[in-house]
């Protein structure tokens, strides 16, 4: 299962942060700025497993992460996740997002908060893998999207998109 | 009121504030904006406000009044509403909050929605934070959706199934006949989704799995399809045909397979198919590899199959990928327990991962090292260890540490090695080495005798170094304590002898004393060490000076100490000699395992126990000791009887061939080897007098036996359990005498075999009266821990009519209870 799925920059400001276990909220920034600490001593050329820090269960939780210019992407998960696979989808949840936002920057994260939490809830519920086919991904978000997008055709004031 | 603010135009407000402070003010202002929007009701820009509050909570900021509105909003009618409203409930909403609740006929509404993305949508909710009242609520509904033909939801609905079962295991039921054509799905996002639902129910129960079992060559199909239909544009990731699934598929196959041959049986060729034509130059080949590895060791696979996935692993260790080393370094961990000699093969490989930078891989590569350690590669192991010990980070050295320690009791080859290691593993690491060692090292040093003069002399060496490193200056001044005099003299067969005066020696622990490095607990062994010296030293002088300047010491335990050694020096100089003599050999305590036993007795007395204090009752240890010269054969012990017997010491002679050849310990007759004990006997007195004597409370009816009965003499045995320790039986015979003449100077001894403890209370009388008219009662005691089947061998002398009568016998035939 996975516990935890995080984003934040090179010097720690969160861009995603959603928990598939219920912390408060202190918790939960002590827990994002742990795993920065963390993630951000390792040098470049080490594996991407680390063990979990002591908030966020400790030795049984893993932190598996990846790197991409400035940005961190971290799941925090448990031992009945494929260490190799989670990569894997790491790497799927960002070639998603690149084609959704067409090359996605952090900038696309920082304003589409709300777009990258939809386009995940396709991919991970509960903790645990739903979809991994990037096109099948991409083609429900993008219907969801007109769903929305017709919507506010019916009100003519201010569109709603954020 | 004005329009509220976009969060586009939040964000970038946000952006622009320099310092944390003014990012604060920035945020509060737009709070405050929120809430007096929220309390207007407007429905219009609610959405784009719980936005706004959304994006503010992930940086940190209290969100907690937007709680109610996202209920609100999933309970629109838009879908741009809904949408929001449920990602904020899933953000600020749990089940510790009541609030929560409210949700549930909102949920239970759009789970019948019209629209799919709706339905999607609550089942997402529900998935990720339903609470357990919610999931019991709507179950039935997840249970319909997940029998629906549309993909896209039936795949959602698997998942809410795995979260209700995990909240509320009684459901699982309920979902049973809804798995029968999952597999049978086309759409890989379903079929995905119930092998994780599967696996979940196969993890929780066991009847489920036993179920679930008939599905394995339905799996194994859906598997080759996977690895044999070339290449699907849809599924393909780095070349192979969806790797998640195939993942996932083995790592049901594992939980099916094990512990179970038939269905290990069906699964052996897929997992070879995998196993071979993988590809293995991207991550995504490696980790379908590795998972087949996993499914292979787990399951009972053919032994071709599991040397085929070791070798797999070893290649992985190859890799210069640093992640497939770490995942290879973790699952021969697993593995190292089954397949020991499979994992030796690669142990050179494995220590040079010791050196490599990453610190997950050292962690890993240092436990695995440790599992392989034995008997035949433990030097070579242990330099490298050692060496890793030098270099590495502190957070391991702890553990390094231990581990050497552990590694070493067992298999250390010689008595010098092992305290080589120990003292090289004090030296480098002294500082993190774990508080029980000092006490254990020190039991070791006593046990090994002969390497008392070595040890000492290395210790003071390393003393003069270095005193920083408190296990090590507390080890080393115990020891100067204890063989100082094998210091001074100068002799050492092992290495060059040092020339070391007795003032030197002094003036090393008088400087521990005074150092600012030395702990209080580094104080108190060398104030004690200094005391004992004063018995082995002749420089009696100086110690009484130190010792009474302690006296007035500010820290209680040293002062303490020292007014105690002070009036040993003044008014009781007498005993001193006796109380600080050496230490004689300590058991070993079993948690530290039985090996240093073993060693010891072969080269060193006997482990007898051992009591430091002068044995209490002479008489009977004169015939303990006398029985025991003769008995060399070690596997049954006389009993000691407690009262001064009239009969003669040759009895105990004759008792003694009787029980030389009764091997009770189960194994081939031993060779009376006489290790002679020479030294204290054993005190079987010490053991049991040190139990209480409890009132004897008939036990639960244990029947009466008959022991012997012959000549007229019968003897019955009768039973009393000794509450409250139930190990320890008491006994009571009953002579009879059915002749017409009395038996006098009637003595009864008895024997038991090693595990047991016997203690013979002093008979009633010494004549058994003629034609049954009384009976001579006497109580036995047996202490019986080991809970084993009770056997006695028991001698009876006595006088009748005039001749001297002497029989043996031996009693086998006691009732069960007796002794469980």
């Amino acid at each position: 299962m996975i516990k935890a799925i995080l984003i934040f920059n090179n010097h720690g400001k969160p861009r995603l942060s959603k928990f598939y276990e219920h912390y408060n909220e202190d918790t939960e920034q002590q827990i994002i700025r742990e795993t920065f600490h963390l993630v951000s001593k390792r040098d470049e050329n080490v594996c991407n497993f680390l063990e979990g820090g002591l908030l966020i269960g400790g030795l049984d939780y893993k932190l598996i992460y990846r790197h991409y210019a400035t940005l961190y992407f971290v799941f925090c998960v448990d031992s009945s996740e494929s260490e190799l696979g989670i990569l894997d989808l790491i790497q799927v949840f960002v070639e998603t997002l690149d084609k959704c936002f067409e090359n996605v920057c952090e900038l696309d994260l920082i304003f589409h908060v709300d777009k990258v939490h939809h386009i995940l809830a396709e991919m991970v519920m509960g903790g645990m893998v739903l979809e991994t086919n990037m096109n099948e991904i991409i083609t429900q978000v993008d219907a969801q999207n007109k769903m929305e997008k017709s919507e506010t055709f019916i009100f003519q004031s201010t569109r709603q998109d954020r | 009121m004005p329009a509220p603010i976009r969060l586009r135009e939040l964000i970038r407000t946000i952006r622009t504030a320099r310092t944390q402070a003014e990012e604060r003010e920035m945020i509060q202002k737009e709070c405050a904006a929120i809430r007096s929007s929220f309390r207007e009701e407007d429905n219009t820009y609610r959405c784009r406000n719980v936005a706004k509050l959304l994006y503010m909570h992930m940086l940190g900021y209290p969100a907690h009044f937007g709680q109610l509105e996202c209920l609100k909003l999933i309970a629109s009618q838009k879908f741009t509403d809904k949408r929001i409203g449920y990602l904020g409930a899933m953000l600020l909403l749990d089940e510790r909050q009541d609030v929560h609740l409210l949700m549930t006929n909102c949920i239970k509404n759009d789970l019948n929605h019209s629209t799919q993305y709706v339905q999607g949508l609550a089942l997402c909710t529900l998935g990720c934070m339903g609470s357990s009242e919610m999931c019991r609520d709507l179950a039935g509904e997840v249970e319909k959706l997940l029998k629906t033909s549309n993909s896209y939801l039936r795949k959602k609905a698997a998942l809410c199934a795995v979260h209700v079962i995990r909240k509320v295991p009684e459901l699982m039921e309920m979902f049973l006949p809804a798995t029968k054509n999952l597999l049978s799905e086309k759409n890989h996002g379903v079929l995905h989704t119930s092998v994780v639902l599967l696996t979940e129910m196969c993890e929780r129960s066991p009847d489920m799995l036993a179920h679930f079992r008939k599905l394995v060559p339905q799996l194994v199909r859906i598997l080759k399809n996977l690895i044999m239909s070339g290449y699907s544009p849809e599924h393909d990731v780095s070349g192979i045909s969806d790797p998640f699934l195939q993942v996932r598929i083995l790592r049901l196959l594992r939980i099916l397979g094990k512990n179970d041959d038939d269905s290990s049986e069906a699964m052996n060729d897929i997992l070879a198919q995998v196993a071979t034509n993988t590809e293995t130059s991207k991550n995504v080949g490696n980790a379908i590899l590795y998972e087949t590895v996993l499914t292979i060791m787990d399951i009972k696979s053919e032994s071709g199959l599991r040397v085929l996935a070791i070798n797999i692993l070893g290649r992985f260790l190859l890799n210069n990928d640093k992640n497939i080393r770490y995942v290879a370094l973790t699952s021969l961990l697993k593995t190292v327990q089954t397949d020991h000699n499979a994992v030796q093969r690669h142990r050179s490989t494995i220590v040079d991962c010791l050196k490599d930078l990453d610190v997950s891989i050292k962690r890993r590569a240092m436990e695995l090292s440790f599992a392989l350690v034995n008997g035949n590669n433990i030097r070579g192991m242990m330099k490298e260890l050692l060496y890793f010990l030098d270099s590495c980070d502190p957070e391991f050295k702890a553990d390094c540490a231990s581990g050497v320690f552990l590694a070493a009791e067992k298999y250390a080859p010689s008595k010098r090695w092992h305290i080589d290691t120990i003292m090289r593993v004090l030296t480098t690491a002294g500082s993190y080495v774990r508080d029980d060692s000092v006490p254990n090292l020190i039991q070791l040093i006593t046990n090994s005798v002969e390497m008392h003069a070595y040890t000492v002399q290395r210790l003071y060496k390393a003393l003069l170094d270095d005193i920083s490193q408190q296990p090590l200056v507390q080890v080393a001044s115990w020891c100067i304590g204890e063989y100082g005099d094998l210091l001074v003299s100068g002799q050492c067969e092992e290495e060059e002898p040092i020339q070391v005066t007795e003032d030197e020696v002094l003036d090393v622990l008088e400087g521990l004393l005074v150092s600012n490095l030395s702990t209080p607990v580094t104080r108190g062994y060398s104030l004690t060490a200094i005391m004992k010296l004063s018995t082995r030293f002749s420089s009696v002088n100086r110690i009484k000076k130190v010792v009474s300047i302690y006296g007035s010491s500010i820290d209680v335990e040293l002062q303490q100490r020292a007014v105690e050694y002070n009036a040993l020096f003044k008014k009781y100089d007498h005993m001193r000699p006796a109380l600080l003599e050496r230490m004689p050999i300590m058991e070993k305590t079993a948690s530290n395992g039985p090996t240093e036993i073993v060693q010891t007795n072969g080269e060193t007395e006997p482990s007898t126990v051992e009591a430091k204090h002068p044995p209490p009752v002479t008489q009977p240890t004169n015939q303990a000791n006398d029985l025991l010269d003769l008995l060399g054969g070690n596997d049954v012990v006389p009993v000691i009887q407690t009262t001064i017997p009239t009969k003669p010491v040759s009895a105990g002679g004759e008792l003694l061939d009787l029980l030389g050849d009764l091997s009770l310990s189960g194994g081939p007759a031993p060779a009376p080897a006489p290790s002679v004990p020479t030294s204290q006997p054993p005190f079987l007195l010490d053991g049991l007098t040190s139990q209480p004597l409890f009132n004897d409370i008939a036990a639960a009816g244990i029947p009466s036996m008959t022991a012997y009965n012959k000549n007229g003499l019968k003897i019955d045995f009768t039973f009393e359990r000794a509450n409250p320790n139930p190990n320890i039986a008491v006994i009571t015979i009953h002579a009879t005498n059915s002749t017409e003449a009395e038996m006098t100077d009637f003595v009864f001894q008895a024997a038991v075999p090693k595990t047991f403890q016997l203690q013979l209370l002093s008979p009633s009388s010494n004549v058994v009266p003629a034609l049954n008219q009384g009976t001579v009662t006497q109580v036995i005691r047996v202490l019986n821990p080991q809970k084993q089947q009770l056997r006695m061998r028991i001698k009876l002398t006595y006088t009748h009519k005039g001749s001297a009568v002497q029989d043996l016998a031996e009693v086998n035939n006691f009732p069960p209870q007796s002794w469980q």
